[in-house]
C-alpha cells in the first residue's frame, strides 16, 4: 500500500471518529441527530480529502499519519468549540477551511524544493523580529487581556507571533546550518547572534509580557542550537539566561509577578491583596480563580469523563465558571468531557505527531531540512506542553492556543504552514530513501 | 547530528507524558481534594444531577410506629435539558442545625456537608460503582444513599418550643449507647430560605447580639460552665482519694481565690461546717473553691479531659461544627503547663477562662449517670441504600472510662439529691431517678447570665436512658429556675412518650 493510501485509510479511520464526536455532540445538545449533523461531518471531511489529493500530487511520498493527525485534532476541537459556544464553532470551521487552504498553497509553491527558503533566511529573521515587536507599534498593536499580541488590521485581527514563530524557525535552520561547525567549536564571534536572539526574546518579553510566547520561541531555539551543535553547554547557558533574565524582570512585571505567584499559591487560607483588582479576597476568588475552576473542571472528569455535552460549564442560571473555555482552557474542558482517558488519548496523538516528527528530521538528508523538521515539531511539543501544563499547573499558566484545537484564526493558520512544511520535508526524505 | 536530534525528540515525547501523568494526578489523586473545597461550584452543579439520599429521623410515637419524619428530601425541576434535584427540608428549622442545608449558592452545612459522599453515592465499593456509570450511561440519575438519623423530632420540637424566643441550645443523648436524641439551637432559621432567601435569615433577631441562626449552640456554642462544672471537680476530687462525699468543709460564704474575695452566689447565709455531698446539693462555691487550690488546676484539667475536654466531641456533623471545650487563651484553646498559670480555685466552680459546649456537658452528665463510662455520641443510626438495604448501622462505641464507678455513683447519688432537695428541684419527676447540676455564669453584667441545666434521667432501678445540657443566654435569673425546666420538659418527652392514639 502506498503511503497516500494509507493516508486515506487513516483520514476514513479520523472521519468515523470525528462523525461519532460530532453526533454525540449533537445527541447531547439537542436529543437528535439531525442534518446539522451530517452538514459539518461532511465538509470536514471534504475539506481532508481536498487537502489529501493535494498532498497526493505535491508531496506523494509524505508520511501518511501527519495529516489525518491534523484532522482528528481539529475534529475534536470543533466538536468541543460547538458544543461551548456554536457560534464560535462556526467561525473556527471557516478557519479551518482557509486553514487548509494556506496548507495547499504552501504546498503547491514549494511542491518543487522548499530548500529554496534557506536562501531567504536573513529576510525570513528580520521580518520575524519586526513582526513580534509590531503588536507594540502604536495604532497598530490591541492589547486582549492585558497582554499585547495582537495586529488590528481593521476588520481582521491577527496575531503576529504566531507567524513570527515560523519565520524564526526558517531563519534558524538556515543559519545554524551554516554556522554549525563553527558554533560546535565554541567561536566567540559566532556566539554574538544568539545573544542577539536572547536580547530580542527578552525583548518581545518585556514589549508583550507574554511570558508563554517568550518561552515558546526561546525552547525552539535552543532545542535547534542543541540539535545543530550538540553542545549541552549552549542549552545550559540559554536556559540560565532565560531565567536569569526572567527574574530580573519579575519585580519589574507585574504580570509575570502575577502569574508566578497564582502558579505556587493559587489557593490562600486567608484573604490577600489581588494584583487583578484593587481588593483584598481569597486568591482562588481572584487572581487564582481561573487557574482554580479549570482545575476543578479537569478534577470532575474522573476516568472516564462526564460524556461529550454532558460537563459542568455553567452554573444553573446559565452564568460560565470558566472563562476563556474555548482558547486557553480548552483541554480542561476536554479533560471533564472525555476523562482521563480521553484527554491522554488527546495528549497520544500530539504524541503520535511529534514522534512523526521527529522521524522527519532523522531520515532527511540535508542540514537545513533536519533542522526546520525538529524546529517545527519541538515547536508543537512545546507549545502543547506550556499551554497544557499552564492549565494543569505543572508550570506558570501562560495563554498559549493549543495547536489545531483551540479557537482561534492566527493559531489554526500557522499550524497548517508548519504542518504543509512537515509533509514537503517528508516527501523528499522518503523520495531519497527510495531512490537509493 | 542525528544522535543529537533523537535525544531532542526524547526530551519533546518525555514533556507531553508529563502532561499525561499531571493530568492522572488531577483526575485520579487530588480529586476528592478538589471535590470537597468548598470554592467548586462545578462539582457543586454536577452533584445536583445526583438525586440525592434523603435525611430522616425516626418519630418518637406520636404517628404510627416505624413513621418517620423526612428531614431532607429532593424536589426535581428541569433546567434546559437536565433534571437538576433540588433540596426541600419539610420540618423547615426543626433540625436545621443537625441537617444543615446543600445548595448551588452557598455550599452545604450540617450532615449535607458532612454525609455528602453518601448521600450522592460516591463512596460505593468499585462494583456499584460500574453499575452506577451503567446506569448513568442509559440515561437514568444516580441515586445516593439516605440516612436515618437517632434523633427525636418529638422531643427536639418540645425543645424549640421551650428554648422560644430565647438564644440557647439543648443536647441531649442515650448515655448508654451515644445515641443523640436531641440538638437543638436557637435562634433556628429554615434551611428552605438559604439558596433565595437568604437575607429572611441573616435579618433573625433574638434575645442575643449578633443572633447567628446559623451558629449550632449546641456543639460550637462556647459557653462558661458555671457551677455545672463542679460536677467535674468533684468528680476530681474523689478520683484524688484524699476527698469522699462525706469530707468536711468549712463555708465561712466566700472564698479567697489571688486575693479577691470570691462570695457565694447566695451570700445571705454561710453554710458553716457543711460535707462535700452538701456542698455540691446547694453548690456552694467556698467549698469548691477550696478543693480546687488544694488538687490544682492541671489535676482536675485531667479529670476533664477523661471526660472529653480538649478534643472535639465526637459527631458525625462536621468538625468545624463541633468545638472542644476548656480553657482558652486569647482564642485559642489552652492546656496550662504550670498550676501557677491558672486560678485553680475559680476554675473549679466553673469561671477563670472555661469555656464549654452543651453537647460536651451532656457527656459530662452522661458518663456519671452511665457508671463512668463515656460512650461516643452518634446522630447517624443506620445508611440505607436506595433498594433499601442496609449499608452501614452505627454500632455503640465506647469513647473511654471517664472515673471509677464507685466516683460515678457518689457523684450520681450527689446530682440526684440536688434534684430531690437542692438547687435543681425544678427538673423533678415523678417515677424516674433525676440527677442534675444547675449552673449560673455570671458576667458582671445585670442580665446577661448564663445559665445551664446539666442532668440524666431514667426509670427507677435503670442506668439512665437520657442524659442532657440546657444552655440559656442573656438570663436574669439562675439555672434552676430557666434551664431546669427546660431539661424536665425534654426528658419528658424521651421518656414518657406521648401515647399512640
Amino acid at each position: 500500500m502506498s503511503a497516500r493510501t494509507r493516508e486515506l485509510v487513516n483520514l476514513l479511520l479520523a472521519g468515523l471518529v470525528a462523525a461519532a464526536a460530532f453526533a454525540s455532540v449533537w445527541i447531547a445538545g439537542s436529543g437528535e441527530v439531525s442534518a446539522g449533523w451530517a452538514a459539518w461531518a461532511g465538509l470536514l471531511g471534504s475539506l481532508y480529502l481536498v487537502a489529501h489529493l493535494v498532498v497526493r500530487r505535491t508531496a506523494p511520498f509524505a508520511d501518511p499519519v501527519l495529516l489525518p493527525l491534523a484532522a482528528l485534532l481539529t475534529a475534536v476541537g470543533l466538536s468541543l468549540i460547538y458544543r461551548l459556544d456554536p457560534d464560535s464553532a462556526r467561525r473556527q470551521l471557516v478557519w479551518v477551511a482557509v486553514g487548509v487552504g494556506v496548507l495547499v498553497v504552501v504546498l503547491w509553491w514549494l511542491r518543487f524544493d522548499y530548500r529554496v527558503l534557506e536562501r531567504y533566511k536573513y529576510l525570513f529573521g528580520i521580518s520575524a523580529v519586526a513582526l513580534l515587536l509590531s503588536p507594540s507599534v502604536p495604532g497598530l498593536g490591541t492589547t486582549v487581556n492585558g497582554v499585547q499580541l495582537w495586529v488590528d488590521l481593521g476588520p481582521l485581527q491577527f496575531q503576529p507571533g504566531e507567524v513570527a514563530k515560523i519565520f524564526m524557525i526558517v531563519f534558524l535552520a538556515g543559519y545554524l546550518r551554516d554556522k554549525r561547525e563553527s558554533l560546535a567549536q565554541g567561536r566567540l564571534k559566532d556566539v554574538g547572534p544568539l545573544l542577539a536572539i536572547w536580547g530580542a526574546s527578552m525583548l518581545v518579553l518585556v514589549q508583550t509580557s507574554d511570558l508563554g510566547a517568550a518561552l515558546l520561541n526561546f525552547g525552539i531555539f535552543l532545542a535547534m542550537l542543541y540539535a545543530a551543535t550538540g553542545r549541552v553547554l549552549y542549552v545550559g547557558a540559554g536556559l540560565a539566561l532565560f531565567v536569569g533574565g526572567s527574574a530580573a524582570l519579575y519585580n519589574a512585571l507585574p504580570r509575570v509577578e502575577q502569574r508566578v505567584t497564582v502558579w505556587l499559591h493559587p489557593w490562600t487560607d486567608e484573604k490577600v491583596q489581588c494584583f487583578s483588582a484593587d481588593v483584598v479576597d481569597f486568591r482562588q476568588y481572584c487572581d487564582s480563580f481561573q487557574l482554580v475552576k479549570s482545575l476543578y473542571s479537569i478534577a470532575n472528569g474522573g476516568y472516564g469523563g462526564t460524556g461529550l455535552g454532558q460537563g459542568v460549564f455553567e452554573t444553573i442560571d446559565g452564568a460560565p465558571l470558566i472563562p476563556a473555555l474555548n482558547t486557553d482552557f480548552i483541554y480542561s474542558a476536554i479533560a471533564q468531557e472525555l476523562g482521563l482517558v480521553g484527554a491522554a488519548g488527546v495528549i497520544l496523538l500530539y504524541l503520535v505527531f511529534v514522534a512523526r516528527g521527529m522521524r522527519i528530521a532523522l531520515v532527511a538528508q540535508d542540514g537545513f531540512s533536519k533542522l526546520l523538521a525538529l524546529g517545527l515539531t519541538f515547536g508543537f511539543a512545546l507549545q502543547t506542553f506550556i499551554i497544557v501544563g499552564g492549565v494543569l499547573r505543572l508550570v506558570p499558566l501562560t495563554g498559549i492556543t493549543l495547536p489545531f484545537v483551540s479557537y482561534g484564526g492566527s493559531s489554526i493558520l500557522s499550524n497548517f504552514v508548519s504542518l504543509g512544511l512537515l509533509l514537503l520535508v517528508s516527501s523528499r526524505a522518503s523520495a531519497a530513501a527510495q531512490a537509493r | 547530528m542525528n544522535r543529537n536530534i533523537a535525544r531532542v525528540g526524547w526530551t519533546a515525547m518525555g514533556l507531553l507524558v508529563a502532561l499525561v501523568v499531571a493530568t492522572t494526578y488531577w483526575q485520579t489523586w487530588a480529586r476528592p481534594a478538589l471535590g470537597a473545597r468548598q470554592d467548586n461550584e462545578i462539582q457543586r452543579v454536577a452533584e445536583f444531577e445526583i438525586r440525592r439520599g434523603a435525611i430522616v429521623a425516626r418519630s418518637s410515637g406520636s404517628s404510627t410506629p416505624g413513621d418517620r419524619a423526612v428531614l431532607a428530601r429532593n424536589t426535581p425541576r428541569e433546567v434546559g435539558s437536565k433534571t437538576l434535584y433540588f433540596r426541600r427540608y419539610p420540618q423547615g428549622r426543626l433540625a436545621a442545625h443537625v441537617v444543615g442545608y446543600s445548595t448551588v449558592g452557598r455550599a452545604r452545612a450540617g450532615l449535607e456537608r458532612s454525609l455528602n459522599d453518601v448521600l450522592t453515592g460516591s463512596n460505593r465499593s468499585l462494583g456499584s460503582l460500574v453499575e452506577q456509570q451503567l446506569d448513568s450511561l442509559g440515561g437514568d440519575p444516580i441515586v445516593g444513599d439516605s440516612v436515618v438519623t437517632t434523633l427525636d423530632v418529638d422531643a427536639q420540637q418540645v425543645a424549640l418550643d421551650e428554648l422560644g424566643s430565647r438564644c440557647g441550645a439543648v443536647a441531649a443523648f442515650d448515655p448508654r449507647t451515644g445515641r443523640l436524641l436531641v440538638m437543638a439551637s436557637t435562634p433556628s432559621y429554615d434551611p428552605n430560605y438559604v439558596e433565595n432567601r437568604f437575607d429572611e435569615i441573616s435579618s433573625i433577631t433574638a434575645d442575643c447580639t449578633p443572633a447567628s441562626p446559623l451558629l449550632n449552640r449546641a456543639s460550637a456554642g462556647l459557653f462558661p460552665p458555671g457551677s455545672t462544672f463542679k460536677v467535674v471537680t468533684a468528680s476530681a476530687a474523689l478520683e484524688s482519694r484524699r476527698y469522699t462525699p462525706e469530707s468536711t468543709f468549712f463555708d465561712p460564704g466566700y472564698c479567697i481565690a489571688y486575693g479577691k474575695r470570691v462570695s457565694n452566689f447566695d451570700t445571705s447565709r454561710p453554710f458553716g461546717n457543711l460535707s462535700l455531698q452538701t456542698a455540691l446539693q446547694h453548690s456552694v462555691n467556698s467549698v469548691f473553691c477550696t478543693i480546687g487550690q488544694a488538687l490544682g488546676a492541671k489535676r482536675i484539667l485531667e479529670t476533664a479531659r477523661s471526660f472529653g475536654f480538649y478534643e472535639r466531641p465526637p459527631l458525625e456533623t462536621p468538625p468545624d461544627e463541633r468545638l472542644p471545650s476548656g480553657l482558652y487563651r486569647n482564642g485559642d484553646l489552652w492546656f496550662p503547663t504550670r498550676n501557677a498559670d491558672v486560678d485553680a480555685g475559680r476554675m473549679a466552680f466553673g469561671q477563670e477562662r472555661l469555656l464549654v459546649t452543651p453537647l460536651q456537658m451532656a457527656m459530662v452528665a452522661g458518663a456519671i449517670g452511665n457508671a463512668g463510662i463515656l460512650m461516643k455520641p452518634y446522630v447517624v443510626d443506620r445508611i440505607v441504600s436506595p433498594t433499601n438495604s442496609i449499608v452501614d448501622r452505627t454500632e455503640p462505641e465506647r469513647i473511654r472510662r471517664a472515673v471509677s464507678p464507685r466516683t460515678a455513683r457518689d457523684i450520681g447519688a450527689m446530682m440526684v439529691l440536688a434534684v430531690r432537695a437542692g438547687t435543681g428541684g425544678a427538673a423533678a419527676m415523678s417515677g424516674f431517678r433525676v440527677g442534675g447540676k444547675t449552673g449560673t455564669a455570671e458576667t458582671g453584667v445585670q442580665g446577661r447570665n448564663v445559665t445551664w441545666f446539666i442532668a440524666f434521667a431514667g426509670p427507677e432501678g435503670e442506668r439512665p436512658h437520657v442524659a442532657i445540657a440546657v444552655v440559656l443566654q442573656n438570663q436574669t435569673s439562675t439555672g434552676g429556675a430557666t434551664a431546669a425546666p427546660i431539661a424536665r420538659a425534654v426528658m419528658e418527652a424521651i421518656l414518657r412518650p406521648p401515647s399512640n392514639p
